[in-house]
């Protein structure tokens, strides 16, 4: 009996685990800082996570095939350049966001290329896209930053609907329809298939590469969609923005519980995972620690929240 | 009578299997007793105790009298118990030398320098004794499958064992080889080493055996003399059941060609291979390890890349370049390897089930998840498919469960070529009858199936044809009337080859 009660708790550890660690984070803060558990504050939270978040959704769908994308900041970076270049040299607003989506996409597509077609490990593919993305965002540029743009644009970084923030919204909604794809879906369960055993799934069948493909052209898309947050926060495109994003959306994702290995993984995790390092970067700035430190902090919480799913997977098997 | 060893009460549970409960073995010195049981009765499980590789969870094991505990591989070797596995565990880019003393080279002076002047002779001495033409100076690379099988051997009689556990020493060989092993095993005998001689194919039991135990499901069945037992005997030990139960062969209607190759090649493994298959028909496929019959599978299911050559489905030419097309045009594929190739092992019942046919149930892409439950439930029910339910993680059922659900994939998507790659490995008896019993059905409704396996018993009761391949070539079709244990394992072994007509039908 005492055994029955002590699986579930761990049962409820391992899957809200991260939650908790959040839960834990945010009461230890509201007691010891009086600025932090304020409705400014939080939406500051909100705000400043939000674009890790939304290319840690992208980030967790190629994780969970069983690969990893390290040219998300870099693709970020870019299409937020191109989008400025297009708006300063006077086409519409809308139409450069647009284009600027479809850019991103067409990014993505190129990974998903050299990864299925091309037979590249994505670590190696997304390695030299990233590295080529950026490359191009300095060459453009000439390493300058794009500015002067339009007043409209900081609706996305800085504008409200009803009251609420944009860029905390469309995180928010983007992950909501990202959780409904991998639940409900065809595409959802061919990820989680493709990256439990691809060759079965194969084998099944399903057009693999087809699938990873689509994986690839998100992440591409959603790396757009967050250049377009930042600028709109920062009113300007800078050819050394995401720099270290692939690292940061890849801890999210994992601190949520996505297995590297693939085949396992939530965007609610993922959520809560990008949610603990924005909450830490925020208290640690409000007591006044230096941010050198929060590197440190996350990275120690990356390997103890790894550490706690292999405890806990270690236990299952026994 | 003074044993050698004996085992006694030897269990040993597997996260969901009972391996082994109660079981025992006992071995005089130079008897070679043989141990008989079907796949997943527990023979490599109690020998791999034997051997360390696994604690036994209970029983005792005594070693001339006294009661040992063998922890890992190293004790066993200290005990002189040797293995000599299937798969065999030679290094090939050693010499023949290198390997036998490996890990306990001879050393000579100070601070330490190989003695290979002593190491070359005493492994010569062994060679010489046992009429073995091997250099010890030979790389394991450039010997067959039968002389490192033989290099193993010396191994294990350089390192003193008086307990050699064999594990399907004939798998892989071919008859003259055979006979030379046996008469390695006799010298050996007469050294007074012992041997556990594991094997399922029966004629064995007799020529080499001088008693035989009978394991089945995990249980000891029966321990006897191999020259009085009865084959017909054994068999019902092994399968607790007469074979004519076991194999419930039903004759169908044959109807029209489903499939027909034509001249398909790739190269390096598969030399121009031509031949149809009827609606109603089983065509089982025979052949050694290697002999490429999981390729040819893949090539027709458009698995692997570089194949060449025609196959028509149901008259029609196709261009099978991919599993998608394969499936599309209503073929099946089973394979050999059901947790590396075969299920999504963290997926639910349902959800592995379902994985052929999910655009069915999901026409817009949005999974009608209702439906997919429903149907995957009558399977389960269908297929007798024993799991707690459908959301169980299907790595949690038992092989033979897991081999139905895989089925249950291709007949919720209905198939009409089902290719079953090694259908019954490694899955209990009682799995094997029900999975028999569902081919005769899908034969009824006029479907075709293509059965690989290297099990000879299996594959003459439950075909109509018998293809037999050799080396990547089709070296004989045999008619059910025709077809006998001799006659495959010699075009097999390519001892025989039968002239095809160049349809691939005789």
């Amino acid at each position: 009996m005492k055994n029955g009660v002590k699986d579930e708790l761990r049962v409820l550890l391992s899957k809200y685990g991260p939650f908790f660690i959040l839960l834990a984070m945010l009461i230890i803060l509201s007691i010891i800082s009086p600025y932090f558990f304020t409705v400014l504050n939080l939406t500051t939270i909100l705000i400043q996570t939000a674009v890790v978040a939304i290319i840690a959704i992208g980030q967790t769908l190629v994780i969970i095939t069983g690969g990893i994308d390290l040219s998300v900041g870099s693709y970020l970076c870019l299409s937020a350049i191109i989008a400025g270049l297009m708006m300063t040299s006077g086409l519409p607003l809308a139409l450069s966001l647009i284009l600027a989506l479809v850019f991103g996409s067409f990014l993505g597509f190129i990974n998903g290329f050299i990864v299925t077609k091309m037979k590249v490990p994505p670590f190696i593919a997304t390695l030299g896209t990233m590295g080529m993305a950026r490359g191009t965002a300095l060459v453009i540029t000439g390493g300058l930053p794009v500015s002067r743009l339009p007043e409209a644009l900081a609706w996305f970084g800085r504008g409200t609907i009803l009251g609420m923030p944009v860029p905390p919204i469309i995180f928010v909604v983007t992950a909501l329809f990202f959780s409904w794809v991998l639940i409900s879906t065809r595409l959802g369960r061919y990820i989680y298939a493709i990256g439990s055993n691809r060759e079965a799934t194969k084998l099944s069948g399903i057009n693999t590469d087809k699938y990873l493909l689509i994986v690839y052209v998100i992440a591409g898309f959603l790396s757009a969609v967050a250049g377009i947050v930042l600028i709109g926060r920062l009113g300007s495109a800078h050819p050394t923005a995401g720099i270290g994003y692939e690292l940061n959306t890849i801890a999210a994702a994992v601190i949520g519980g996505t297995s590297l290995s693939g085949g396992i993984g939530k965007i609610s995790g993922t959520i809560i995972g990008a949610l603990i390092m924005g909450v830490l970067n925020n208290g640690f700035t409000l007591l006044g620690v230096s941010s050198f430190y929060q590197q440190i902090a996350i990275g120690a919480v990356v390997v103890l929240a790894v550490f706690a799913d292999v405890l806990q997977q270690g236990k299952v098997k026994q | 009578m003074e044993y050698r060893l004996s085992m006694n009460k030897i269990n040993k549970t597997f996260p969901g299997v009972q391996a082994l409960s109660n079981v025992k073995l006992d071995l005089v010195p130079g008897e070679v007793h043989v141990l008989l049981g079907e796949n997943g009765a527990g023979k490599s499980t109690l020998m791999k105790i034997l051997a360390g590789v696994y604690p036994p969870d209970q029983g005792e094991i005594l070693i001339n009298g006294q009661k040992v505990v063998i922890n890992n591989t190293g004790d066993a070797a200290s005990l002189g118990i040797s293995m000599i596995y299937q798969e065999l565990n030679l290094i090939p880019d050693l010499t023949v030398v290198e390997n036998i003393f490996i890990n306990r080279e001879l050393i000579q002076g100070w601070p330490g320098r190989y003695n290979w002047k002593e190491m070359n002779r005493q492994a010569g001495e062994i060679l010489a004794d046992l009429n073995l033409a091997i250099d010890p100076g030979n790389y394991i690379r450039d010997l067959s499958v039968a002389q490192q099988q033989m290099v193993e051997i010396v191994r294990s009689i350089s390192s003193n064992s008086k307990i050699i556990i064999m594990d399907e020493p004939t798998a892989a060989l071919a008859e003259q080889e055979i006979t030379e092993l046996f008469k390695q095993i006799k010298l050996l005998k007469e050294k007074t080493v012992s041997i556990i001689y594991i094997s399922h194919r029966l004629p064995e039991v007799k020529e080499i055996g001088d008693r035989v135990t009978v394991l089945r499901d995990g249980k000891y069945v029966s321990t006897e003399d191999a020259k009085r037992v009865k084959t017909e005997q054994l068999i019902k030990m092994m399968v607790g059941r007469d074979i004519k139960e076991f194999f419930p062969k039903e004759d169908t209607e044959k109807g029209s060609e489903v499939l027909r190759v034509k001249n398909l090649k790739r190269k390096g493994v598969l030399d121009d291979i031509s031949f149809s298959l009827q609606q109603g028909e089983v065509l089982g496929f025979a052949g050694l390890m290697g002999s490429g019959r999981t390729e040819l599978m893949r090539a027709i299911f458009g698995a692997d890349q570089g194949v060449e050559g025609k196959i028509y489905v149901k008259g029609t030419e196709l261009v099978i370049d991919s599993p998608e097309t394969a499936v599309k045009n209503g073929i099946a594929l089973l394979t050999e390897d059901r947790k590396s190739s075969g299920l999504i092992l963290n997926f639910a019942v349902y959800q592995n089930i379902s994985l052929a046919t999910l655009e069915k149930y999901a026409p817009r892409g949005v999974i009608d998840q209702k439906r997919e439950r429903k149907r995957a439930g009558e399977l389960v029910v269908a297929l007798k498919i024993k799991t707690p339910g459908l959301e169980t993680v299907v790595n949690s059922l038992s092989g033979g469960n897991q081999q139905k659900v895989i089925l249950a994939r291709w007949l919720y998507r209905n198939a009409e070529i089902i290719i079953l790659d090694e259908p019954t490995r490694g899955i209990d008896v009682g799995a094997k009858v029900e999975i028999y019993q569902l081919i005769n059905q899908l034969t009824k409704q006029g479907k075709a199936v293509i059965m690989v396996s290297s099990d000879l018993p299996e594959i003459l009761a439950m075909s109509d044809r018998i293809a037999v391949m050799y080396e990547g070539k089709l070296n004989g079709i045999l008619s059910r009337e025709e077809a006998g244990p001799e006659k495959i394992m010699q075009l097999a072994t390519g001892v025989m080859t039968m002239n095809l007509t160049k349809e691939g039908s005789i």
